[in-house]
Order: C-alpha cells, then structure tokens, then sequence
C-alpha cells in the first residue's frame, strides 16, 4: 500500500459519497473515513462505498479524527498520507500534485487556495484577516512563506506521519497551523502546492469571533511552549 | 505596598506565567488549561508594578477598602476555573463510561466472531 487517503467526517453522509467516489477513481489510493462520532449516517456512506471506516466513540475534533487516520495509515504501511475534508470542499483531481511534490522530497506538502496560480476562492473578510495573521505567524516563528497555513488539504511522507502520529496537537487551528511549524522544527521541508478548492458558504458568524480569538490565544501559548522548550535545548531544529 | 513586596509578586507571577508555558512546550499541559491561568498570573505583573491600579479600581467601584476588590475578583475566577473543572470532569467520567462499553461490546462482537469460526472449523 503506498498511499493512503485519510478523510476525517463529522456528519458528513450527504456530500461524503460523491467525496469517495472521486477519490476511488485515483490509482493506488487507498481511502479510509475517519468517522469522527457522527449522528447521522456516515460510516454507512463508508460501508456501502466499500471504504474502511474507523470510527471514533466521541466526537474528538478535527485533529483527534487526523492523528486516528494517520495511526490507521501507519499500521497499513503506508509510505504517503493525504487528507482530504469530506464536506468535498478538496478537489481529489489536485491529489496528485500534493503527492507528487512528496516524491520530490517534501515531508509536508500544503494545498493552498492562495498560492500563485491558484483558483479564485472568496473568504469573509474576518476570515481573511485572521488567515494572514496566521501565515505570518507561520513566517516569523519558521522562516516558511505560508500563503495558507489553515488548509487542511495536505499530503505528508511516511517519516512524517510517524512524528506526527504521536505528536499531533488536536486543537483546532494548531492541528494545522502548529503542524507546520513542528515538521519544520523536527527538520523535515514544508511546501505548498496551489490547489483550487470548492466554495462552502464563507464568512464568521460574529458569535464565532469570540471562539476565534479564544483559538487563536490557545494556539499562541502553545507555539509559545514549543519556543521556550526548544530553546532550553539547545535550539534544536 | 513596600518595594520588595512588589518585586516579589511580580517575580513570583512572571516566574509562574514561564512555568506553565514551558509545561505546555513539554506537552504536559494542554494550552486551554495554560490559557486559564495565564488569564490569572499576567494580569498580576502589572498590578504589582503599578499597585495605584486597585486603589483607583476601588475608587471606581466605590470601594473602601480596594484590596477588598482584588480578593472578591480572584475568589471569582477560582470559583469560575473550578466550576469549569467539574464540567470537565463531568465529560471525561462519560467518556471513559462510553470506553468502557465499547470495550465491553467490541469484546462480545469478537467472541461471537471466534465462535463462528469455530464452529466453520468443525462442520
């Protein structure tokens, strides 16, 4: 098995059976849904598409449902993961490129809706603000220019599926953005990949800003930590 | 409030906020929990460099006795991260139940399974 598609789902059944149906059409990717607690139908749409579904007790969030799928791919010998958002915003025509850019030798390979020659993709402008305010971060703490740090449209090598498969923070925004900034650290190359992802209504609700912000705190004490660790050791990469 | 009682809240605050920090860098401390009581000891350095701060508060307040103000507002934040623990243990006592029955039934659904093929074995 050389590939591997991990598609974390939480309520997903109505747009998750077109998901796996592109996806089946890649040679040599074996998909598996990660199903994240759902109360609907999800692991059916998995089961009747005869995908492996592995699925969660509890709702662990976005990154618990990941770091699950990557534990899954590790034990199937995987030598790349992708992951792929099973609301079919990621389009599975750009997987390869991810995954070619893995064979190039990239331990993280990012899709960015922001890269040049990206597709045109419209974010509300809250959004838009908190995106940049992340990239730099990224920037600043990295060196690496993200033009996309929260895409979770990202293909991993096998070496850094086996860092991450026990280090993954399941926080929101650090399951991505603080993701990058360990694979950097641990000395592996981080790049990105244009991709051209499908619109899903945009725009923060202004009851979610206030989660935004307590996100983004959470997420700054935590780079924060990694900083202050790694400089204790020496500033090791 | 004496110059060496200032330097020494404000040491022993910042000497707090680094520790849970670096707890979180170690990974044995999740950043919500860090978040909490960063919320509590940053606020603290400030005060202990500008004392003046509670008593313009109390004065605000229409408070006699300011310090009075800063013990009713960190009673109210212990009271509120305690509150917040028992939520927490709330959860994670329904979740390690619902570990504890999946185990439970994952348990029987291979017995069932072993005993099929058991029984494939004999016929």
């Amino acid at each position: 098995m050389s590939a591997v598609a991990v598609i974390p789902a939480f309520n997903e059944e109505a747009p998750l059976g077109d998901v796996l149906a592109e996806i089946a059409e890649i040679d040599g990717l074996v998909p598996v849904v990660v199903d994240d607690g759902s109360s609907d139908g999800t692991a059916g749409v998995a089961r009747n598409a005869g995908v492996a579904c592995v699925r969660l007790p509890f709702n662990l969030g976005v990154g618990g449902a990941v770091r699950t799928g990557l534990r899954w791919a590790l034990d199937h010998g995987a030598e790349t993961v992708v992951i792929i958002d099973a609301d079919g915003q990621h389009d599975p025509a750009d997987v390869a490129a991810l995954l070619a850019a893995i064979d190039a030798g990239a331990g993280l390979a990012i899709g960015s809706r922001f890269a040049a020659d990206a597709g045109d993709y419209a974010v509300g402008a809250t959004r838009r603000r908190a995106m940049r305010i992340l990239n730099r971060l990224v920037r600043t703490t990295t060196g690496f220019a993200a033009t996309d740090a929260t895409s979770g449209f990202r293909a991993m090598s096998r070496p850094v599926v086996e860092y991450l498969a026990c280090e993954y923070p399941v926080e929101y925004l650090a399951d991505t953005v603080e993701v990058i900034i360990l694979v950097r650290r641990a000395g592996h190359e981080v790049v990105e990949v244009p991709v051209s992802m499908r619109e899903r209504a945009g725009g923060v609700p202004s009851a979610r800003r206030f989660r935004l912000a307590f996100n983004f705190l959470r997420l700054l004490v935590g780079i924060a930590g990694g900083v202050l660790v790694g400089r204790r050791d020496g500033g090791r990469p | 409030m004496s110059a060496a009682a200032q330097i020494t809240l404000a040491v022993v605050a910042l000497g707090i906020t680094f520790w849970v920090v670096r707890l979180v860098g170690l990974r044995r401390l999740r950043s919500k929990y860090a978040l909490l009581w960063l919320v509590i000891t940053v606020p603290l350095v400030p005060l202990a460099v500008f004392p003046a701060i509670v008593d313009e508060a109390g004065k605000f307040f229409g408070v006699n006795y300011a310090p009075a103000l800063l013990f009713s507002l960190s009673s109210l934040l212990l009271l509120g991260i305690v509150i917040h623990y028992s939520w927490e243990l709330s959860r994670l006592e329904s979740r390690t139940r619902r570990l504890g029955e999946e185990i439970a039934l994952l348990n029987a659904r291979l017995d069932d399974a072993e005993r099929a093929d058991d029984g494939e074995g004999e016929t």
